[in-house]
């Protein structure tokens, strides 16, 4: 694999060879055939592997998801591609009240090895439902897993990972992220569930993932430089958590920032702030604070960068714990 | 306007498509090898009569339809070029389908109500909704832009095919209310697979509503063609749902305006919803974004062009001599002005204040918005000649 390649590729790269190493893989979405799908993700797949193993579906994403669903009951292994965010929405009822139960109902007898790809998020200047960060609506719901790579190497690794796994997987693409380019080793380093550290640090953990690690990567340089330094984890998987990374990183630096794009009201960081007040309260020199998005819908284009979480943000955010 | 008894929704429903359809050049053929859509204007600007859906036209009115046709691709071309130059994020053209939107959008009345979908600019003009309003959310300003019930105009939906139950269950208020208004619903040949137009198509069924279920079948749903959505032509549908489907050549804009006239009447007299296939082509990419080649061959839309909605008007004008030329300048002068002041007032549409993020969020005072407005002015008011970075 060896290059720097971007998320884009890294993920195409990894749908080719999920193709390739296993003929019950099938890829299925709108526009993923002869365009290559929206941001190209499938480029030149349906060429290589044939109309039968890359599906250009009707328009209608419960009947993308509700098929899939019946395909992986027949034995196939479906990486469905939902176009945008906002449109997994019609899929919803399939996925929360179909995908996710089915294994529990069934006491473990049939297995639904479907894997969602929705490339999610805002900051690429997009017009309403093209932005929106609905991770919370998915980890809420047991039975699926979700996970989302913040570069290029996880982006090809965990995909295949996913696509791999028994369970049925959400896997968020950070869309505006998707032409960043990285390394991509030769080999998963790490599980699909494990957090990574993405850059060690001593005075204050910040956790995030997806889009928003580079944004942290960036606040935890520009601390350096007034003399903190910021440990930033990389949280990888959604659900499940990788309490443990965590808790060891906060126990070390004694303050934690979680930082999302979706809304802070009921997001993923309540979840991980009540964790870790639980099972760190002691080595806590400040509250877990959080930083993301406002309760309000994802805003037009020409505000939004008032909505995401920025640099600035962060910064803010690492002096109100250490005013405490 | 009469206002009508609700018993109307119990009348018998007229008689669906009739058997037989005219022959008119251009048209796909069923599959009895019969012309398979309604036409009344043909590709070379011929009027041909149809026995159903008969039109009478003032000489005036023609040419206001030609103005019509000219100025909407005026504001569209207008909006593609904004956006090449950076002042629209995105933009959905209606390039060859302004027949079908400004037929039909001409066969409503005041009354009536249109819920669209993010492509029917041409259907907004009809409505005399201000072009300005509808760029404000392809320029990133808004996500909307201005009060449906003005114009009767419904907000631009994405979602697809969503707006169809709007629309329905709007129909059904109308029912309730006893008047003889009637709802159009447009969304495209796409959006037909879509559950919610399923749903949409039953409930105005069932509940006997006056709506319109106008599709426009432009061939295409980004890279997917109708065939990847449907086996049978698509106005045929509206038979397993118990109601009349109609297919009108889509670039004929009298065809549009005498079918659609029809199809509301039919509706607003209590006979249950209709479907429109609107059989047209979209000329231009998807959206702004869209690579077009990568999908479909150039001939196809040679091919398509010799069926331009404008010049066969404007060769059935100038055949018959409607028109002179200085009609065809003062249209072209028209043009011009709606030109420049599109171009204008995009320019200086100015950026909104960052808190229009709370604005609206709920019709009541919320406690969360309210503290997280507050905590946003303060936080930003602390860059306020401060060093900001
Ligand atoms: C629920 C949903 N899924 C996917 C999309 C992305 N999308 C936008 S337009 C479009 C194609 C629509 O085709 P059609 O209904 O034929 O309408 P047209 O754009 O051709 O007028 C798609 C897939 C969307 N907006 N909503």
């Amino acid at each position: 694999m060896a290059g720097q390649l971007s998320i884009a590729k890294a993920l195409n790269e990894a749908l080719r060879k999920s193709l390739e190493e296993d003929p019950k893989t099938l890829l299925m979405g709108e526009d993923i055939g002869k365009l290559g799908g929206v941001f190209r993700i499938t480029d030149g797949l349906q060429k290589d592997f044939g109309d039968n193993r890359v599906i250009d579906t009707p328009l209608a994403e419960s009947g993308i998801v509700g098929t899939a669903i019946g395909l992986a009951l027949r034995g196939y292994r479906p990486v469905v591609e939902i176009q945008f965010d906002g449109f997994v929405y019609p899929a919803f009822d399939q996925i929360v009240s179909q995908l996710a139960k089915m294994h529990a109902r069934a006491l473990g007898h049939v297995k639904l090895p479907v894997t969602i790809r929705i490339p999610y998020a805002g900051g690429i200047g997009a017009v309403e439902h093209h932005s929106e960060s609905h991770e919370a609506y998915f980890a809420h719901t047991a039975g699926l897993r979700v996970v989302t790579p913040s570069n290029a190497h996880d982006a090809h690794w965990m995909l295949r990972q996913a696509i791999a796994s028994d369970d049925p997987v959400i896997f968020l693409e950070p869309k505006r992220r998707y032409w960043d380019k990285a390394e991509v080793g030769d080999t998963a380093d790490l599980p699909l569930h494990d957090a990574r550290i993405a850059r060690h640090g001593t005075d204050a953990t910040l956790i995030a993932y997806g889009p928003m690690v580079k944004v942290c990567l960036d606040a935890a340089a520009a601390a350096e430089e007034d003399g903190r330094r910021l440990e930033v984890v990389d949280l990888r998987s959604l659900s499940p958590v990788d309490f443990a990374t965590l808790e060891a990183s906060v126990r070390r630096t004694g303050r934690a920032i979680v930082v999302h794009e979706a809304p802070v009201f009921l997001g993923m960081g309540a979840e991980l702030a009540a964790r870790l007040t639980e099972r760190c309260f002691y080595h806590l020199e400040a509250p877990v604070l959080r930083v993301g998005g406002y309760h309000a819908p994802y805003p037009p284009s020409r505000v939004e960068e008032a909505f995401l979480p920025d640099l600035d943000r962060v910064l803010d955010a690492v002096d109100r714990s250490f005013a405490f | 306007m009469t206002v009508k008894s609700t018993t109307r929704a119990r009348k018998k429903a007229a008689p669906a498509v009739p058997d037989t359809l005219p022959t008119g050049s251009g048209a796909p053929l069923d599959e009895g090898g019969r012309p398979d859509l309604v036409q009344l204007l043909t590709p070379e600007g011929e009027r041909v009569e149809h026995p159903d859906y008969p039109l009478s036209t003032t000489p005036e009115e023609l040419r206001d339809l030609y103005r019509d046709l000219v100025l909407v691709r005026r504001f569209d071309a207008e909006a593609t070029s904004l956006q090449r130059q950076g002042e629209l994020g995105l933009w959905a053209s209606l390039l060859g389908q302004e027949a079908a939107q400004v037929g039909s959008g001409r066969a409503m009345r005041p009354g009536d109500y249109a819920f669209p979908t993010y492509r029917e600019h041409g259907v907004a003009w009809c409505r005399d909704v201000d072009p300005l309003n509808l760029l404000g959310m392809f320029r990133g300003v808004n996500h909307g832009g201005w009060d449906p019930n003005e114009k009767n105009f419904h907000l631009y939906t994405i979602v697809i095919g969503s707006q169809t139950l709007h629309a329905t269950g709007y129909a059904m208020g109308i029912t309730k209310d006893g008047t003889d208004d009637a709802v159009i619903a447009y969304f495209g040949d796409g959006a037909s697979s879509q559950g919610d137009v399923s749903e949409a198509f039953t409930f105005a069924s069932v509940y006997n509503a006056p709506v319109v279920f106008f599709c426009q079948n432009n061939q295409w749903a980004i890279s997917e063609p109708t065939t990847n959505q449907t086996k049978i032509p698509l106005y045929r549908r509206a038979s397993g749902f118990g109601f009349p489907g109609v297919r009108v050549d889509g670039n004929d804009v009298l065809a549009c305006l005498a079918v659609t006239r029809w199809a509301l009447d039919h509706a607003r007299s209590g006979n249950g919803p209709v479907l429109i296939e609107a059989f047209t082509y979209r000329m231009g990419a998807h959206t702004t974004s869209d690579d077009p080649t990568r999908y479909r061959l150039a001939e196809e839309t040679e091919a398509w062009r010799a069926k331009d909605p404008i010049s066969r008007l404007k060769a059935h004008l100038e055949r018959e001599g409607l028109a002179d030329e200085e009609f065809f300048a003062s249209v072209e002068a028209k043009s011009e002005e709606l030109g420049l002041r599109v171009r204008e007032g995009v320019r200086s549409m100015p950026d909104p204040d960052p808190t229009l993020i709370f604005d609206h969020v709920y019709a009541e005072p919320h406690t969360l918005v309210d503290e997280e407005r507050a905590e946003y002015i303060a936080y930003a008011a602390s860059f306020e000649g401060g060093e900001n970075l």
